[in-house]
């Protein structure tokens, strides 16, 4: 197979493990590709993507910016903040706008959980979801599985703990359907304010001790706390937070294993994760950064080709 | 479908032997010459040509897998995207003489897109292309090539298969397929 099975990437609850599979058999040649002398290749050279970003973003912006680059596509960013957004249009009206400049793919990022799925039910467009609220970030929890291969190998009965505010984070959920299609067991861990009510129907186990997941688990993926996402207060303070969820090296110390740290970023550095333990040999929260564009640049490649 | 019998095991061993001693006639002691197999089937062809060149020379000799895949023309325009396969360039190409290998040479575009993945990894001194198959009159584009195993006149109807024992078949055969004939 060299096909996915859909025109857009939504989220991946709508990708076949095939599908998964295929995305990481591209990225290993596009991760060779962006390690060498000339990182570019011409595949995309008559593609215009759009980044339509209603939502701040640094990495992921950067990450799929550069991969379309790497991919010799044409790139036009678009952000709503000073934009006709503000002046009270539509999310369709804004893309097909921007559509009507000739743009083949819309990578978006929206604040509304479902966002790009409406879009995709309107225009031909081959849509990339760069988040939507707190629903899903495909390409997230693609890199995330696809670096815990390259570190473990086979993902098929791996140990993955995610751990941290499950509630406002859109790569959880996005990390627990990647996970159980390439076959691993998931452990979520936090409080149980930042743990949705309906997880446990996921197939997903749930505990609120921290060291009782690092001690299950093959791989810790640490989550960021999203202040910006809460407007209510979900525990005393960040202080507490720390004593209570954060992962520290006394920690892995006390492991009689070793384990893999991944965290997405932005770290809150010394809340959720400390330093030693961010820049330990155990995080491989760099090479998630790397991959991020291999997996772009496969995602696009893939989307591209079956745009025709 | 008919087929004719281009190459049994003994003529191709014949050919490959002959074509490494037209790469040794320009290329001596290979010093400041690599050899680049273009994925997937040219590899195989390399591989042999290397072995002999090593068994004749008795030195080794620099041989690097180039797949093409996200440097052709044709991405978008065929039923499915193209699958990609391993590139392996372990050394540097910056002033070398390459010369590139392939098992069958028809339109002359995947030689094109091969220069273009090659420019990825330096610039060579010199370029020359090895071809064990040549479906001469075929080009869609000015391409040809140094070394020419066997040169065949074809036409559009008819394909040239190549069964390698590296792909798992019993003994080595190259056919000539005319699809048009029952």
């Amino acid at each position: 197979m060299s096909q996915l099975s859909s025109k857009h990437l939504l989220g991946i609850k709508d990708l076949t493990p095939d599908d998964i599979q295929l995305i990481f058999e591209t990225a290993d040649n596009f991760k060779d590709v962006i390690n060498r002398p000339i990182k570019k290749v011409p595949s995309l050279r008559d593609i215009t993507i759009a980044n339509v970003f209603f939502e701040n973003s640094t990495r992921t912006k950067l990450s799929f910016e550069l991969a379309e680059k790497r991919l010799s596509a044409d790139v036009i960013n678009f952000s709503s903040s000073g934009s006709s957004v503000k002046k009270g249009e539509t999310l369709l009206d804004t893309v097909n706008n921007i559509l009507a400049m000739k743009v083949d793919m819309i990578v978006m990022r929206h604040s509304s959980p479902g966002a790009p799925h409406f879009l995709s039910k309107h225009i031909d467009a081959n849509i990339v979801n760069a988040g939507d609220g707190t629903h899903e970030h495909p390409t997230q929890a693609l890199l995330d599985a696809f670096s815990m291969r390259e570190k473990l190998g086979d993902l098929a009965g791996k140990k993955i703990a995610i751990i941290g505010d499950i509630i406002h984070s859109r790569v959880a959920l996005s990390n627990v359907f990647a996970l159980q299609k390439m076959g691993a067991e998931v452990m979520i861990c936090g409080p149980a304010t930042l743990v949705p009510k309906y997880i446990t129907s996921l197939g997903v186990q749930v505990v609120t001790d921290v060291f009782e997941a690092l001690q299950w688990c093959d791989v810790a993926n640490i989550l960021r706390i999203q202040l910006e996402r809460q407007h209510i207060k979900y525990f005393p303070s960040l202080r507490e937070y720390s004593l209570y969820f954060g992962v520290n090296k006394q920690m892995l110390d006390r492991l009689d294993k070793e384990i893999v740290i991944m965290h997405p970023g932005p770290i809150n550095r010394g809340v959720e994760i400390t330093s030693d333990v961010a820049d330990s040999q155990h995080s491989i929260i760099l090479n998630q950064v790397e991959n991020g564009v291999a997996i772009r640049m496969a995602v696009l490649y893939l989307l591209a080709g079956a745009n025709r | 479908m008919q087929k004719r019998l281009l190459l049994n095991s003994q003529h191709l061993s014949i050919t490959i032997s002959r074509l490494c001693y037209q790469l040794i006639e320009n290329h001596n002691q290979f010093e400041n010459t690599v050899l680049l197999g273009l994925q997937p089937k040219g590899i195989y062809v390399a591989e042999r040509i290397k072995a002999k060149l090593e068994e004749v020379i008795k030195k080794p000799i620099s041989l690097g897998y180039l797949d093409i895949t996200f440097y052709r023309d044709d991405f978008r325009r065929r039923e499915e995207p193209l699958a990609p396969n391993e590139t392996k360039v372990p050394f540097i190409i910056e002033d070398k003489h390459v010369v590139l290998i392939d098992d069958v040479l028809y339109t002359g575009r995947s030689v094109k897109s091969a220069m273009d993945a090659m420019g990825a990894f330096g610039r060579p001194a010199k370029v020359e292309f090895l071809a064990l198959i040549d479906r001469a009159y075929s080009r869609d584009i000015p391409v040809e090539a140094t070394y020419i195993g066997k040169q065949v006149n074809t036409v559009l109807s008819q394909k040239v298969l190549v069964e390698l024992t590296e792909q798992g078949k019993k003994e080595d055969k190259i056919w000539l397929i005319d699809n048009s004939k029952k």
